[in-house]
């Protein structure tokens, strides 16, 4: 590889001209991106922008030590690359999906397959892997579920009662987002965004009006990101709350699970307090807030708060104490630190196997420059610890919000963007509640959309599910999904 | 923890299901809004300011004609009410939109400025249906909002099952389909197969901008503009998402529930 030319460096939430971003050949691309991955970073993002004939390749890559970003370009490539998947398994999803939305071949992949692509009222799934055996037997489960839950695929190789694989196809939920974005913003861009996943929807629309603000140049008024930081714990909690439940109904301890169902709506109340929506649509816009806080109701979502939290605290406590529930927990889905290095784990199931990973604390930006949030970790890479983790999470979050509402930020909650930066890339992180959610913009000499490429965190970890269940009970799947909780519309886009 | 603890925390509290329908509904919070009200007569001649700021297309006024908006399109998101110079678009504050037809969610004309309650089921279905409804949820590219306000509908503050309206894990043991999303070409076989699946007579109900007309996504080519498309629907319940309020609402409305 050229040792010198590197990467391009930048903080989370700017922009830069992208003729500035420097290119290689494909295979030196490969190795560059390689390199940088060895020396500490991580794969936030690798995805094609078409370019006349060809396709450019991109890597996002964040060293999460040194709170900087990265970014490098192939040029124009038409046929084929080296696959980086075999250097580094975290870019196995991407390389499928370059494959499926530019047709470039990554040589050497090992399982390419279709990530979401439409076949005729289904997704063209592929063949699915197969243990073969007279003992085996194959259990197939979806696309819809048992439940009120978003459609996909699972299917099993067992062994009597043991996952001996387990293979994911997703895709049913695919809208199509990202090829809506191209050539915006449109006037049904900002919905879109906040529908991307909608119990993350704050998440979401942050990052991408941290997008347009970083390419017309300007920055989101204090006080707006101060709320746009509330509302991102609020989301936290919520969602969290629900997990616990969700997780205790899973092994049938009833007490937790009717519990947190009541005060995952609670917080879900306190969004809808701030703007009218459970769920926080029409909060965020780019250049600010719709909804403010007066002081009244401001001290009216702490008292709520409040109670809220001393009631999740009492139900978890019941959960933590009883031994049924820690006997299914303990031990059920456990994914090692290095295992979730290599495969490129994000958010609260990477913590929870021990890795300090976290963008709100890695990479600042918006109110978190100002406000720092302790990471939780918890080592076990268990059900458990993943369990554990949240917890930790929802105490934080309840504190976070305490200590910004007693020390706001003041002044207005919007100001106008102008207009967009032409040929800038811009990207942005944002610590939803799952993990990290990536947002890249890449405007044309018109500063409209030439490419806008989300990765919510479930993109990266669906794969820490299937391997979870590696020598499960396949009676251990529910209390293991419902662990990692992932998102099936974030992922389809 | 002790054995006691959770019981104790139960007579503490009591029974935490609300009154309603019994006694009064919930108040939506008081930035949500409610329904929309459309008065087309208080229009300015061939002002059509709300149109263009629209983020799903549920505004028309065409030239010589009175302006509708489709709540069934509408994402709620006010940007309209805003934009209105006579006020002709405003918030009701009402929880209650489902209806039984979807030229009922049309507003603007005299006459038609509020959306038409859904009336019930007819007298044989009620009789089947009205102490007893099975549900088979189906997601067809929804976003998961619309998901876990139904999901809310079975805690303790809801308690949906007191209704007798249950959601079930197989088509073959539901009374009918509740479909959120914009239905996905990706999930239209799923949800052709699952309607079959369920034995007649069965009811549909789209819940949500997505399920009824495609939402955020309308006209997008990976979406079939929601379930008319593909199943015949018998209940519209608008929203992005439709508060849980407005969901039972909807599902009581129909049963006959509701007086």
């Amino acid at each position: 590889m050229n040792s010198t030319c590197e990467f391009l460096l930048l903080s989370n939430g700017t922009s830069l001209p992208w003729a500035d971003v420097p290119e290689w050949p494909a295979d030196e691309f490969v190795a560059a991106t390689a390199a940088e991955i060895e020396r500490g970073g991580r794969l936030c993002a690798w995805f094609g922008v078409p370019e006349n004939s060809g396709t450019r390749l991109i890597a996002i890559i964040a060293f999460d030590s040194e709170d900087t970003l990265a970014v490098g370009r192939s040029v124009p490539l038409s046929k084929s690359y080296p696959s980086l998947t075999l250097l580094h398994p975290q870019a196995h999803l991407f390389e499928r999906e370059v494959l499926e939305q530019h047709g470039l071949v990554p040589e050497g992949h090992p399982w390419l397959k279709p990530v979401r692509r439409q076949n005729g009222g289904h997704p063209a799934n592929g063949k699915y892997f197969r243990v073969e055996g007279g003992e085996i037997h194959e259990v197939s489960v979806g696309p819809v579920h048992a439940g009120i839950i978003e459609p996909g695929h699972f299917r099993f190789q067992c062994n009597g009662e043991e996952v001996l694989h387990l293979e994911i196809a997703l895709g049913y939920q695919h809208r199509g987002v990202e090829e809506a974005l191209n050539g915006g913003p449109h006037r049904a861009t900002m919905s879109q965004i906040e529908t991307v996943a909608g119990d993350t929807t704050i998440g979401h629309a942050t990052a991408y009006a941290t997008i347009l603000e970083s390419l017309a140049g300007t920055e989101a008024p204090l006080r707006a990101q101060w709320l746009r930081a509330i509302a991102l714990e609020l989301e936290r909690l919520a969602n969290h709350t629900g997990d616990l439940g969700a997780l205790a109904g899973d092994v049938a301890f009833l007490p937790t699970a009717s519990a947190c169902g009541k005060i995952r709506g609670d917080f879900l109340n306190l969004t809808a307090l701030l703007c009218g929506n459970r769920f926080g649509r029409g909060l965020v816009r780019p250049g600010g807030c719709k909804h403010d806080f007066e002081t009244e109701r401001a001290s009216q979502l702490l008292a709520k708060l409040r109670v809220a939290l001393t009631e999740v605290d009492e139900a978890a406590e019941w959960l933590w104490d009883s031994n049924s529930v820690r006997g299914r927990f303990e031990f059920a889905g456990t994914i090692s630190a290095a295992l979730a290095a290599e495969i490129g784990l994000v958010g609260v199931a990477a913590r929870a196997s021990g890795l300090v990973r976290d963008v709100r604390f890695d990479h600042p930006a918006g109110w978190h420059r100002f406000a720092p949030v302790p990471v939780a970790v918890w080592p076990g890479g268990d059900v458990f610890a993943r369990a554990r983790v949240r917890w930790l999470e929802i105490q934080r979050s309840a504190k976070f919000i305490e200590e910004q509402l007693a020390a706001p930020a003041e002044g207005e909650i919007f100001s106008a963007t102008g207009e967009l930066a032409g040929d800038t890339l811009a990207v942005t992180l944002v610590e939803g509640w799952r993990g990290e959610v990536c947002h890249v913009a890449l405007t044309d000499a018109a500063g409209k959309f030439r490419r806008y490429k989300i990765v919510d965190a479930s993109f990266h970890n669906w794969m820490g599910l299937a391997l979870a269940l590696r020598g499960q009970a396949i009676s251990d799947f529910p209390i293991c999904n419902k662990s990692f909780n992932l998102s099936y519309c974030g992922f389809d886009l | 923890m002790s054995t006691f603890d959770p019981i104790t925390h139960r007579l503490r509290h009591g029974c935490q299901t609300m009154a309603f329908p019994a006694g009064a509904p919930p108040t939506l919070p008081d930035r949500h809004g409610g329904s929309l009200r459309v008065e087309a007569a208080k229009c300015a001649e061939g002002c059509t300011a709300c149109a263009p700021v629209c983020p799903t297309q549920a505004i028309t006024r065409a030239p010589g004609n009175p302006v509708v908006l489709d709540l069934g399109k509408c994402i709620f998101c006010a940007a309209c009410v805003e934009a209105c110079p006579t006020k002709a678009i405003t918030q009701t504050n009402k929880h209650g939109m489902a209806v039984r037809k979807r030229e009922d969610l049309l507003l603007g004309k005299t006459g038609e400025e509020e959306l038409r309650l859904a009336a019930a089921l007819d007298e044989k279905l009620k009789k089947l249906f009205g102490r007893s409804l099975r549900l088979r949820q189906v997601s067809a590219g929804g976003c998961n909002a619309c998901e876990a306000d139904v999901n809310v509908l079975g805690t303790i503050g809801w308690d949906l099952s007191r209704f007798g309206i249950q959601f079930v894990a197989s088509p073959r043991h539901a009374d009918g389909l509740l479909i959120t999303g914009a239905v996905s070409r990706n999930m239209e076989l799923a949800l052709k197969k699952t309607y079959a699946a369920v034995p007649s007579p069965k009811i549909v109900i789209a819940v949500g901008a997505c399920a009824i007309a495609g939402g955020p996504f309308i006209g997008h080519s990976q979406i079939l503009n929601g379930a008319s498309s593909i199943v015949p629907v018998d209940l519209f319940i608008p929203g992005c998402p439709p508060h849980p309020l407005t969901i039972l609402d909807g599902l009581l409305r129909v049963l006959g529930r509701l007086d």
